[in-house]
């Protein structure tokens, strides 16, 4: 596959792939590096929102 | 039967669809009085040194983030989905809108952490919606994508409640 990086379009066999992910109430991310030997040359993120925010005094209109 | 004090539900959505008007305000026209055109809304990002809150009124540039790929006032808000009005009782309601796409920055190159992202109106002279805040986050040469949650009455982007 090839891979958008600081250095151009690579294939990805020549990079080290790294991915991690946080998951709580407000939002699931996961995010995927591309590492040539020390360097890193890509990162991708992708948030998932779970919910709106709270916003202060904003969520809910007293009446 | 009894009569209870309320906000009607139905006004909340017909706020979000600007239907009432208890002020003067200066507006870009919307082409018809009577059949308005939607307004267009753009999304940016934020370092998460910036101070965007609640006290936002207009979109600013200052705290903006900066890189490769990314042009200041950020993105269109793909905006296909027309506010909703629910009653959840005879006291409550709300009313809800959350754009129907996810706001995606392709190829960019962020360096500097950003952890926010301004909703505005960029057709009512980039007039401040919302503000919406996620984990820190850096992109290097890559793609953020930001999907919204569910346009629901408890998680779409905007609501407005009544209870």
């Amino acid at each position: 596959m090839i891979v958008t990086t600081t250095k151009g379009e690579m294939d990805d066999s020549l990079l080290e792939m790294r991915q991690g992910s946080v998951d709580n109430e407000d939002e699931l991310t996961t995010w995927t590096e591309y590492w040539l030997l020390d360097e890193l040359v890509h990162r991708s993120v992708h948030v998932t929102l779970k919910k709106s925010p709270t916003f202060v005094g904003g969520e809910t209109a007293i009446f | 039967m009894a009569n209870t004090q309320s906000m009607c539900t139905s006004f909340m959505g017909q706020l979000l669809n600007g239907g009432h008007q208890f002020g003067t305000i200066t507006l870009v026209s919307r082409t018809s009085l009577t059949a308005p055109t939607k307004d267009s809304f753009k999304a940016a990002l934020y370092l998460a040194s910036a101070t965007i809150n609640a006290a936002t009124t207009v979109y600013t540039a200052t705290g903006e983030v900066t890189g490769t790929g990314y042009t200041a006032g950020g993105i269109a808000v793909t905006n296909a989905t027309v506010p909703t009005a629910t009653n959840s009782s005879a006291t409550a309601g709300v009313a809800y809108w959350t754009p129907s796409a996810s706001l995606v920055y392709t190829t960019v190159t962020l360096a500097t952490a950003f952890d926010t992202v301004l909703i505005y109106n960029s057709t009512q002279s980039n007039t401040a919606v919302s503000v919406h805040t996620f984990g820190s986050q850096t992109i290097t040469a890559g793609t953020f994508t930001l999907t919204m949650p569910a346009n629901g009455t408890t998680t779409a982007l905007l609501r407005l409640a009544t209870t």
